[in-house]
């Protein structure tokens, strides 16, 4: 995980839920590649073409809330997004993002702050956003260690690997 | 401590927990669905070789029941091959029904538990007593190894609910009238109890309808106080020795909302978010593609029962198709036994075989771009049932059985046998 993150911002509102970020038409898809193709479908079919690899989603209130389906992170982190801003998460959302290390951060007051294309750069240790295009920062919440750790490692897995050897 | 916080403390052998803290709690019982075989490739990535527990886990299959695609063949194909190399003690195929209806009703739910299932309405078992949780893939892999998963011991808000409906009002009403008060996002990292003189008299059914849709306001789980028709369920199902945890006195919740339903009208959540809910009487004309009465939420025999009550000895209007899918064999053998799906389908309906079918848009009755549902499932987000362009109300069984009738959107109070 990189510490500082920088890319142009794509905007999407309150309650975008996970049959906006991942249609369930595709759930039997398996293989990240194909899962990258479709992401953020439902809310913006021309997202995918339109972005490149780095760039920043950010979002209102309630990110991700919906089914539990795991392809909506493994959707984003494979098109490519270098991290995700938003009001608020929903919680199973959060969960999966932290376990794939698909970083994100919460910052409440981000609405309005940010506009499409903007380009912003997250510092994911001092829980800060800098709008490059407006010079504006906005202090988000920092994450926990526990979480920090987790993304640092990659997600929860290279974590589990390494607990699995020992046993 | 309330009743929640304790089930964590025990699950995490502790004698006492605090709100935010972060505890590792062992599972009583988990499940995966048929969406997620990446839980087994996800398992054998991280190392896992035999799973914790063969008698704690299950598989259900149930968004793919039976399997529509080639590649939901497969899906079910090489999870069946990890239950059987596992030895697995409790499987449920494409015979079975949805994974939230199935496990309590083969006895796998109990009071102070944790489930954890990779589905989002695991909050359903609230309804019991049950900490019932949904995560995700990666989540559910570890728990497969460890038989433990971490949790931030949440914030519990209280939703207290008075009072008796009127005839023709469902539970389905009760809890889309306090997502449209309190919106889709008030429960975000926090825990509800539901509590009353309404909730303490409810059936198994409508409360497991209350708990199901509490995640749609964010909720990490659910919680009612065990009364003594669940207890009764639960004691003819499971032979497994429990305690019912108590919450203290001077516990202190983080929020209280008080609703009053004796003047209650059936609700009607419009396109495309469950919080954009109205009462039946402000809604406009809306044409009815497709009437849906099935999913976790909307499946049981009260709910078939409800569309009888309405459909008894008339014909559905020639504009519209009405789908019910029942939410398990146990639920289509009693409805059959009382004689409501030859009523039914005499009315005008399509019946499917137990299963989530059309509630994710997978098969059995997908909309077209421009058709227009009413469902008594969960979730009208757009893309939901199929076409994104597609539009989505939710309401009662009742409302769907009425909106099927008469090929618009209706208000189920004037449909309804002896109802006036
Ligand atoms: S019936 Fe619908 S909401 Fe319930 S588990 Fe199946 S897909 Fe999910």
């Amino acid at each position: 995980m990189k510490k500082m993150i920088t890319g142009s911002a794509f905007l999407f509102g309150d309650n975008i839920d996970t049959d906006q970020i991942y249609p369930g038409r595709y759930l039997e898809l398996v293989k990240p590649d194909e899962v990258a193709a479709h992401c953020l479908e439902g809310a913006d079919p021309s997202f995918v073409k339109k972005m490149t690899s780095g760039d920043v989603v950010v979002a209102g209130r309630n990110f991700g809330c919906g089914s539990s389906r795991e392809h909506a992170v493994i959707t984003l982190a494979h098109a490519g997004v270098g991290v995700l801003i938003a009001e608020s998460f929903a919680r199973i959302f959060y969960r999966n993002a932290i376990n794939l290390g698909l970083p994100l951060l919460v910052c409440p007051r981000i609405t309005g702050r940010v506009k499409e294309g903007d380009i912003v750069e997250v510092d994911l240790h001092g829980g800060l956003v800098k709008n490059h295009t407006t010079s504006e920062e906005i202090q988000g919440e920092k994450l926990s260690d526990y979480m920090l750790e987790i993304l640092q490692s990659g997600g929860i897995k290279p974590l589990f690997k390494k607990l699995t050897a020992d046993m | 401590m309330h009743a929640i916080e304790k089930i964590l403390a025990k699950a995490a052998g502790k004698e006492k927990v605090n709100t935010g803290e972060i505890v590792k709690a062992k599972v009583d019982f988990a499940e995966v669905n048929d969406i997620y075989l990446q839980t087994i490739y996800s398992f054998y990535e991280m190392g896992g070789k035999e799973v914790w527990d063969k008698d704690k886990l299950c598989f259900v299959f149930d968004h793919y029941a039976p399997a529509p695609t080639i590649r939901s063949a497969q899906n079910h194909k090489e999870m069946r091959q990890f239950a059987r190399q596992q030895g697995l003690t409790n499987h449920f195929d494409v015979n079975a029904g949805v994974c939230h209806q199935v496990m309590p009703e083969a006895g796998h739910v109990w009071p102070g538990m944790i489930l954890v299932a990779t589905d989002s309405h695991t909050t359903t078992h609230g309804a019991f007593g049950a900490f019932g949780t949904g995560v995700g893939a990666t989540d559910m892999a570890t728990i497969m190894i460890s038989g433990e998963i971490w949790f931030r011991v949440p914030e519990i808000i209280k939703i207290e609910i008075n009072g008796n409906l009127k005839p023709g009002v469902m539970a389905k009403d009760v809890i889309l009238h306090i997502l449209g008060q309190l919106g889709a996002d008030v429960a975000v990292y926090k825990a509800i109890e539901f509590c009353g003189s309404y909730v303490e008299e409810l059936d198994v059914a409508e409360r497991m309808v209350i708990c199901n849709m509490a995640v749609e306001m964010g909720a990490k789980t659910a919680y009612m106080v065990p009364n003594h028709k669940v207890l009764q369920y639960i004691r003819a199902r499971s032979s497994h020795i429990f305690a019912v945890p108590e919450t203290d006195e001077d516990f202190q919740y983080a929020a209280s909302y008080l609703f009053e339903v004796d003047e209650l009208l059936p609700q009607v959540a419009l396109p495309h978010s469950v919080e954009n809910v109205v009462p039946i009487n402000e809604v406009e004309q809306v044409r009815v593609d497709q009437a849906f009465i099935g999913a976790c939420t909307g499946g049981r025999v009260e709910d078939i029962e409800a569309a009888v009550n309405i459909l008894r000895g008339k014909k559905i209007s020639p504009n519209t198709r009405l789908v019910i899918i029942p939410a398990s064999n146990e639920v289509f053998l009693t409805a059959n036994k009382r004689g409501y799906i030859k009523e039914l389908v005499d009315a005008g309906a399509t019946f499917s075989t137990p299963g989530c079918g059309p509630c994710l848009g997978a098969h059995q009755g997908v909309l077209a771009p421009g058709e227009v549902c009413v469902t008594a499932s969960n979730r009208n987000f757009p893309g939901r049932m199929g076409s994104t362009e597609a539009e989505v109300y939710l309401a009662s069984p009742a409302t769907v059985a009425a909106g099927a009738l008469k090929g618009v959107l209706s208000d189920p109070r004037s449909e309804q046998e002896g109802v006036k």
